[in-house]
């Protein structure tokens, strides 16, 4: 054994050593491969590399590809290009290299308007990492006497140029901007997060909106050539091109007269205002108030401007119609009375003595009606008819909170289902585990009266009301809610037709009596157009039927024995006036939701409002479908 | 003789004390001034690859201090008595891996450092640099020789784990080197040549089929991370400009801090990976070829040390080494002269940084305490 031992051992060194001279054989063959590689590209090739590096006058260039346009639904132009001419210097190029810098900036400035605020940017641009022979922009927006006056100085300063490109464009600019958001610069935090090779010709990139969300659609895909250049810079010849993709166009839903028009009714109003198209999802309008100008942020807004803006009590910036989240008060009783008659706790024949006040104990605090001395006997039918709050006060209380939230979220509470804002926030939808770990302490009974008629912990942002709306006007058919009609001429249904994440929807709501869509629906149309409806007056003198409900949110406590009085309470701490609705009643084309803050009560402040919208909405789609130029599948 | 003895009785131990520190500290002086004077070389092409910064060559020297230090403590340790501690470490080392991929930070969208609270920031992938040649060699060399197929096919998935992860990160130099360190013991422990050859077959009969399952993207990336120069503006720009730098250093090169395309900031990462394309523009095709004869050196060194090392364990990890050395010379170069693909491998003992340096001579200094624990030959 020992002998077998250690000849296996002497066989088995006498292989390795074998293979260790085979590693040696490799690598004098990769050594050598190397070695011709570098004669290859040093000795045989050497003149002409030689020469590619002496010629600075190569140089290859990315061509920025063209924005796509964004249109309204009925192929309106709501973003487009317009060309702008920046001033740019070339380090490299100019008379002293980069030492000659200052020189040449002190002589520009005698030829057109730079302030120390556009040299410092132009030094910031300048030290971040560039290609060489790449131009550094110094002012952008140059205007006509400004390009001619450097045109005539240009041949006494080389390597400064002025390079046109294409800039977004609003036409119809404010009261567009919180639904479409705006392109601006690329900053610093941007442009590590961006594809450098794309964007290496773009400057602009999509900030807020549907110019945020569709970004790389809207985008395009970067070109390039390669060009020869004499010694100041100027392109004497291209040798080779490949043309950039311009970003695809993308239709929306929105009409900009609907649009323009919501607009012009929240102006001096803080408030929004969303309608949505029952029958795809799609976003009609959506308005915020007070409202600013997108086209000063392509370009560059002033640094005073955006203080202004920032610091404005009434919250321009701020985008209520996604972000601001209001209580719903009485617009959600709908649903609660839903839940109620869904989950069986109620009958359809249910009733109450209303007395103006509910208690939920003998003598205990008393849960105020907004009409003192009551309604008397109230049915499903006159609770929403009226806006009874007895009547939620007492079903809440029956239901407490598990049916009433689990039949919120199904019309779209507490979640967000629009696709294609990324700013939308989903509010809160306050089930007995949320409150467990948001406010630490359990569910009262006190809290459900409050859920019931949509105060308390429940809030809602404007497009999650206009959703519920639609949701409602639907019989519970959901469709995703999307800014987003079609892009290139294909249509979308979801925005994961063009390989985006779909938000997760709630089911279709089926009721298990299917008449009782009716109930709510003849309800909500005599608040409209009945004789006591609280929104009748905003009903009345209607060529169509609509259906809808208001509400009012109170914005601060009133104390049990403290009537509501408007005029002495400042303006600041007035209810929040609220309408939901929908028209035409039986075939909905349209379903809204308007919230005026401090605006007072919700039909006098909201409905009005919602009126005109409908009459805008729908009388001028029977002109125009009479007229046979409204093409609506 | 009697009275030289008498005049000078201590002469002969002192005498003997010269080559007698080498021994003591275990420490192989070919290999020794072969690495200082790669280093010293190296030194000189960053103080031009940096712009002139001394502040570089100051931070890059400390660091080599430091590596060097680091290599003389390695050189101490006598790997066989430490070998039961090898799988511990090795799956610590996949673990840290995990950690990497789950809260690892990183940069330009890589996920390759881990940040525990207390300690530095460091790279778990460049352990395993060292961990994985360990770990195979010790499984390995318990084990039948030639191994048996099972015995290959679980080395083959000690390897294959760590290189997966890492190339998630990704990491595909540091995973390529890792790699090829584990195939290298593998194909030092006998693997047969059958089996290499018909391992190489599935792999090249494997490739079309993969390449007609990648959807048109990851076959649009394929054909860029091949042929770089598709893409001017992106990858392609760095391989273009280092190949003009390259060849228009010609046979003698432009001149130390001479060369236009490293000092107009044309060439892309004159520190690190493309620090070459500095050394041939600006000291020529004589330049570079200095640099491959010493490196050539450095590999004829480890493989006679692996050649009188007694222990399997000992072969087949210095052969792994110097093999992996081997590895990061040519595709450093490949990639930089536009031969091979872009992937980030620095340019041994030359390239900026320290991490590579420290794992670098952390495995020159295991080969040096092979050496040391040689059969001597009286």
């Amino acid at each position: 054994m020992p002998w077998s031992k250690m000849d296996t051992q002497r066989q088995e060194v006498s292989q390795f050593t074998a293979r260790l001279w085979w590693s040696l054989l490799l690598i004098v063959i990769v050594f050598a491969g190397l070695v011709s590689r570098l004669v290859f590209l040093q000795v045989w090739q050497h003149e002409r590399y030689a020469t590619e590096s002496d010629d600075n006058r190569q140089q290859l260039q990315a061509i920025a590809p063209t924005r796509g346009l964004i249109y309204d639904t009925n192929g309106t132009l709501l973003a487009g290009n317009r060309a702008s001419h920046s001033l740019t210097l070339v380090p490299e190029q100019l008379a002293g290299g980069r030492r000659g810098i200052d020189d040449v900036l002190a002589e520009l400035a005698q030829v057109v308007t730079i302030d120390q605020d556009d040299i410092k940017r132009f030094k910031r641009r300048l030290n971040q990492p560039r290609r060489p022979y790449s131009p550094v922009a110094l002012r952008f927006q140059l205007n006509s006497t400004e390009i001619a006056q450097i045109t005539v100085n240009q041949h006494r300063l080389p390597g400064v140029r002025i390079v046109p490109e294409l800039v977004r464009f609003y036409p119809l600019d404010e009261g567009f901007v919180h639904a479409l958001g705006y392109v601006g610069r690329i900053n610093d935090r941007e442009l590590a997060k961006l594809d450098s090779t794309n964007y290496s010709a773009t400057n602009h990139v999509g900030k807020l909106g549907v110019e945020r969300f569709y970004e790389t659609e809207l985008h395009g895909t970067v070109g390039h050539q390669t060009v020869e250049t004499n010694a100041r810079g100027r392109v004497l010849q291209v040798l080779d091109r490949l043309e950039p993709v311009p970003g695809k166009d993308i239709t929306l839903f929105l009409d900009a007269q609907l649009q323009q028009a919501a607009a012009k009714l929240l102006e001096g109003k803080r408030g929004a205002i969303v309608a949505i198209d029952p029958k795809t999802g799609g976003v009609l309008a959506m308005a915020s108030g007070p409202s600013y100008g997108a086209n000063q942020f392509v370009t560059g807004i002033s640094n005073a401007n955006y203080q202004a803006l920032r610091n404005s009590d009434d919250l321009p910036l701020f985008n209520r119609a996604l972000r601001g989240r209001y209580p719903p008060a009485s617009t959600v009783k709908p649903v609660i009375a839903i839940a109620g008659i869904d989950s069986g706790i109620i009958s359809r024949k249910y009733s109450i003595w209303d007395p103006g006040y509910y208690q939920l104990t003998e003598g205990g605090r008393l849960y105020r009606d907004w009409k003192a001395g009551g309604h008397g006997q109230v049915n499903i039918h006159k609770s929403i008819v009226e806006s009874v709050d007895t009547f939620y006060y007492a079903i809440s209380d029956l239901m407490s909170n598990e049916p009433m939230t689990k039949y919120l979220a199904q019309f779209g509470f507490g979640q967000v289902t629009i696709a294609d804002q990324p700013e939308a926030t989903k509010a809160v939808l306050p089930t007995k585990q949320w409150k467990r770990i948001n406010r630490e302490a359990s569910w009262f009974r006190g809290d459900s009266l409050n859920l019931g008629i949509g105060q308390g912990f429940l809030s809602a942002t404007p497009t999650q009301l206009a959703t519920m709306t639609m949701v409602l006007a639907n019989r519970g058919q959901w469709h995703q809610i999307r800014m987003i009609k079609a892009i290139d001429g294909q249509s979308v249904v979801k925005v994961s037709d063009i390989g985006r994440n779909d938000p997760k929807l709630p089911d279709n709501v089926e009721l298990r009596r299917s008449s009782d869509w009716n109930t709510i629906h003849n309800a909500m149309i005599d608040v409209m157009h009945g004789k006591k409806g609280t929104a009748r007056r905003s009903g009345a003198n209607s060529s169509y039927k609509i259906a809808g409900k208001t509400g009012t949110a109170q914005v601060i406590a009133i104390k049990q024995d403290d009537t509501y009085d408007a005029e002495k309470i400042a303006e600041g701490f007035r209810d929040h006036g609220l309408y939901i609705g929908w028209a035409p009643a039986k075939d909905p084309v349209i379903a809204i939701a308007v919230i005026i803050e401090n605006g007072g009560g919700g039909s006098s402040a909201a409905a009005p409002l919602a009126r005109q919208l409908f009459d805008t909405y729908i009388l001028d789609t029977q002109v125009k479908t009479e007229g046979g130029a409204k093409n609506d599948g | 003789m009697a009275d030289f003895q008498r005049w000078a009785p201590e002469a002969r131990k002192h005498f003997k004390q010269g080559p007698g520190l080498w021994v003591k500290l275990r420490l192989d002086p070919w290999l020794l001034m072969l690495l200082l004077v790669i280093m010293s070389l190296g030194l000189v092409v960053l103080y031009s690859g940096s712009g002139s910064s001394e502040a570089s060559v100051y931070k890059q020297l400390v660091r080599y201090s430091l590596a060097l230090l680091g290599m003389v403590i390695i050189t101490q340790i006598n790997l066989r008595n430490v070998q039961r501690w090898i799988p511990l470490l090795y799956v610590a080392g996949l673990l840290l891996l995990v950690a990497v991929l789950l809260f690892g930070v990183g940069v330009k969208g890589a996920q390759r450092w881990l940040a525990i609270p207390g300690l530095p920031r460091f790279q778990p992938s460049e352990i395993m640099k060292l961990v994985v040649p360990l770990t195979v060699s010790w499984y390995l060399a318990s084990r039948p020789r030639p191994p048996h197929f099972i015995h290959v096919l679980v080395a083959v998935v000690l390897v294959a784990l760590p290189v997966l992860l890492i190339a998630k990160q990704p990491d595909l130099g540091t995973a390529l080197l890792i790699g090829s360190s584990g195939v290298f013991v593998i194909f030092f422990a006998g693997l047969l040549w059958r089996h290499l050859i018909a391992a190489i077959a599935i792999g090249a009969a494997g490739l079309p089929l993969l390449w007609m399952s990648m959807r048109e993207y990851q076959k649009q990336r394929v054909i860029t991370f091949l042929d770089p120069e598709s893409d001017p503006l992106g990858a392609g720009w760095n391989i273009i400009q280092s190949k003009i730098a390259i060849g228009s250093g010609g046979i003698n090169g432009k001149g130390w801090l001479q060369g236009t395309q490293s000092h107009l900031d044309f060439l892309p990462e004159t520190r690190t990976d493309f620090i070459v394309a500095v050394l041939a523009e600006e000291f020529g095709l004589m330049g570079v070829c200095l640099l491959l004869f010493l490196y050539f050196l450095v590999l004829i060194r480890g493989l006679m040390i692996a050649g009188s090392a007694s222990h399997p364990f000992d072969r087949m990890l210095a052969a792994s080494l110097t093999l992996t050395f081997f590895v990061y010379v040519v595709v450093n170069i490949g990639m930089v002269s536009g031969l091979l693909p872009v992937v980030g491998v620095p340019l041994p003992l030359v390239s900026y940084g320290g991490t590579s340096a420290v794992t670098l001579m952390a495995s020159l200094g295991l080969l040096m305490s092979i050496h040391a624990r040689r059969p001597q030959r009286t």
